[in-house]
């Protein structure tokens, strides 16, 4: 379905076409995200560099890779968080640079950080959210309410279930394609299971694509239907679960058949390399905020 | 998961037809009254859960009022053009303590995006002008809620103030907008030095400049020549006239008064706006 979009006036800032008709190709044939040689960089540092990347519309996409490959990044840029200096990306056809507006219709966003804000009850966070995506006034409460089932302070909340009110507040407007950035980062094995459970009891219904990065191999090859591979700002191996195993398989002429992590240390390199430093800081910055609000 | 979307299964807390449907988007001017009405929700709960706030930021004018008033009405020291010094000053009370709410406002938001709020809400169909506008009449609400409190104490200290709904709906509207102005002073500071810490000096040596560099205390006519230029600029100055003129009677210039007002929160809301991308990064 096509939304119509918003005007953008902020001052220096292209504004958004006004039509919701995208220009990349008729409804359901544009690719959930699609990035054509997508560069991001952080003064000298090269965080995304030349991405190619596809999520077809309706499958869990993770995007693994090592600490500082550049997921986080290369999901601002989808997100239209961060502008996209070189290249192209598009959410359903639509610019992520030139038809902000109309993307951020389309998303739900749960980033790699614990952010509920902790002055609000879990209601009142999720409430939010509605309002902001213009949900009628009637209708708020009621799809607040089947969002979420808890509700105090979120200061309260332990971080699992700071990840479901993330969810919540992701989830109440009906998004087409939810964007999760490390979910179950910190999270209890239940609580990681619980956030994957709920992921696609939602996707069962509504049919949404998912965009989703991790650590966890165990998780990708679990619950993600492709994954791709990033290293050093670029996908370096792309394709099913299984299909990346059989391929090193393959190419190490092992018989067993090795696990995703396998692939993983094969693509990423077993030791530290020099673009590894950057992401302490958000692995830092998240512990902080969980240790904070939960 | 509900399987047939039209059963009402309130206990289930599964059940998510609602969450089929995307909302429909509003359209157009409709949109920046929607975002500034919940940035104002928002602002009204997080008080409502924490009062301490209220109070603690009640003490300053009161003391300012209680002594400094009360000492300076006896002295007769400055020309007040008839009415009592406490009257002359509670309007100056009530705009300097509004104004140091809403010039603390960026530290709220600096501390939004250390905590990933501020991404999240910026990937919403809200956008940054409109963002930067709500969270602006937020910190007028908060300064609102504040300048009613000092109202109450300087009746109670027995300052003769008037009482007729248009003016003091006047009164809220110069609060409102002077507020307006100074959070975005404060948002356009965070989005240039992006450190709770540093806006919280720089705030720290820009209050009482300001506060001193206005009419707040004394008239405009016992100012050395210096200082009335930089009272002419401050627009604090304005807020105090208006304030003034409406809760005294006093003569005073409300149609510049608002409209230096009114200009100084645009300017003040677009520069915010185009500085707020630096916290996305
Ligand atoms: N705000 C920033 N300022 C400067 N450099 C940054 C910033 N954010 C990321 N970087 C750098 O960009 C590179 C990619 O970082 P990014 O956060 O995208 O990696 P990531 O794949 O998400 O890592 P992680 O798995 O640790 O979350 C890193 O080298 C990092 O140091
Ligand atoms: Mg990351």
């Amino acid at each position: 379905m096509t939304q119509p979009e918003e005007q953008d006036p902020g001052p220096g800032r292209t504004t958004d076409e006004s039509t919701g008709v995208a220009d990349g190709g008729a409804e359901g044939v544009a690719d959930a995200v699609s990035c054509a040689s997508l560069s991001y960089a952080f003064g000298d540092t090269k965080a995304v560099d030349g991405l190619d990347l596809a999520v077809r519309e309706g499958e869990v996409f993770g995007l693994l890779g090592p600490n500082g490959a550049g997921k986080t990044t290369a999901i601002r840029c989808v997100t239209t968080l961060l502008p996209v200096p070189a290249g192209k990306v598009r959410v359903f056809g639509h610019d992520a640079a030139k038809e902000r507006m109309a993307v951020r219709r389309l998303l739900g966003y749960v980033p790699q950080q614990l952010s509920a804000d902790q002055g609000l009850t879990g209601r009142e966070n999720v409430a939010l959210f509605a309002r902001v995506f213009d949900v009628p006034r009637r209708e708020r409460a009621a799809r607040v309410a089947q969002a979420l089932a808890a509700d105090r302070l979120a200061g309260t909340y332990s971080g699992g279930m700071i990840r479901r009110l993330e969810l919540a507040q992701a989830l109440v407007s009906a998004p087409r394609l939810l964007i999760l950035d490390e979910p179950t980062i910190g999270l209890d094995p239940i609580a990681r299971t619980g956030v994957w459970e709920h992921i696609n009891a939602v996707r069962a219904v509504t049919g949404m694509t998912v965009l989703v990065t991790t650590h966890y191999m165990d998780e990708a090859d679990q619950y993600c239907d492709r994954v791709g591979l990033m290293h050093r700002g670029r996908i370096r191996a792309l394709g099913t679960p299984a299909e990346l195993r059989r391929g090193l398989a393959e190419h190490q002429g092992t018989d067993t058949l090795p696990t995703l992590e396998d692939v993983f240390r094969a693509i990423a390199g077993s030791g530290l390399d020099d673009t590894s430093g950057g992401g302490f800081r958000d692995v830092r910055s998240t512990r902080r905020t969980a240790h904070r609000v939960g | 998961m509900s399987a047939a979307p039209a059963a009402p299964r309130t206990e289930s807390a599964d059940h998510t037809d609602l969450l089929l449907t995307p909302p429909v988007p509003r359209a157009g001017w409709r949109l920046l009254p929607a975002r500034v009405g919940a940035m104002c929700a928002v602002e009204l709960q997080k008080l409502r859960h924490d009062r301490t706030e209220l109070y603690t930021r009640a003490v300053q004018p009161a003391l300012w009022l209680l002594i400094f008033g009360q000492t300076f009405t006896r002295i007769r020291a400055i020309p007040t053009g008839g009415v009592p010094y406490i009257d002359f000053m509670a309007p100056g009370i009530i705009a300097q303590s509004a104004m140091f709410i809403a010039i603390f406002y960026g530290i709220q938001i600096i501390w939004e995006r250390d905590a990933g709020i501020l991404n999240k809400l910026l990937v919403t169909p809200t956008p940054r002008s409109a963002l930067i506008t709500g969270k602006a009449f937020a910190a007028g609400v908060k300064s609102l809620i504040q300048a009613v409190v000092v109202i109450v104490i300087a009746a109670i200290l027995g300052v003769a103030l008037t009482w007729n709904p248009l003016r003091l709906l006047g009164v809220a509207a110069a609060v409102v907008l002077a507020s307006a102005f100074f959070s975005c002073l404060s948002m356009t500071i965070a989005g240039i030095v992006i450190s709770r810490d540093r806006l919280m000096g720089i705030g720290q040596a820009i209050t009482m400049p300001l506060f001193f560099g206005s009419n707040a205390l004394y008239p405009v006519s016992v100012m050395p020549g210096w200082l009335q230029a930089v009272s002419k600029v401050n627009p604090l100055s304005y807020q105090v006239d208006a304030l003034r003129g409406l809760l005294l009677g006093t003569p005073s210039h409300l149609g510049a008064d608002f409209a230096v007002l009114a200009v100084a929160a645009a300017l003040g809301i677009a520069a915010a706006s185009s500085l707020l991308g630096r916290l996305a990064r």
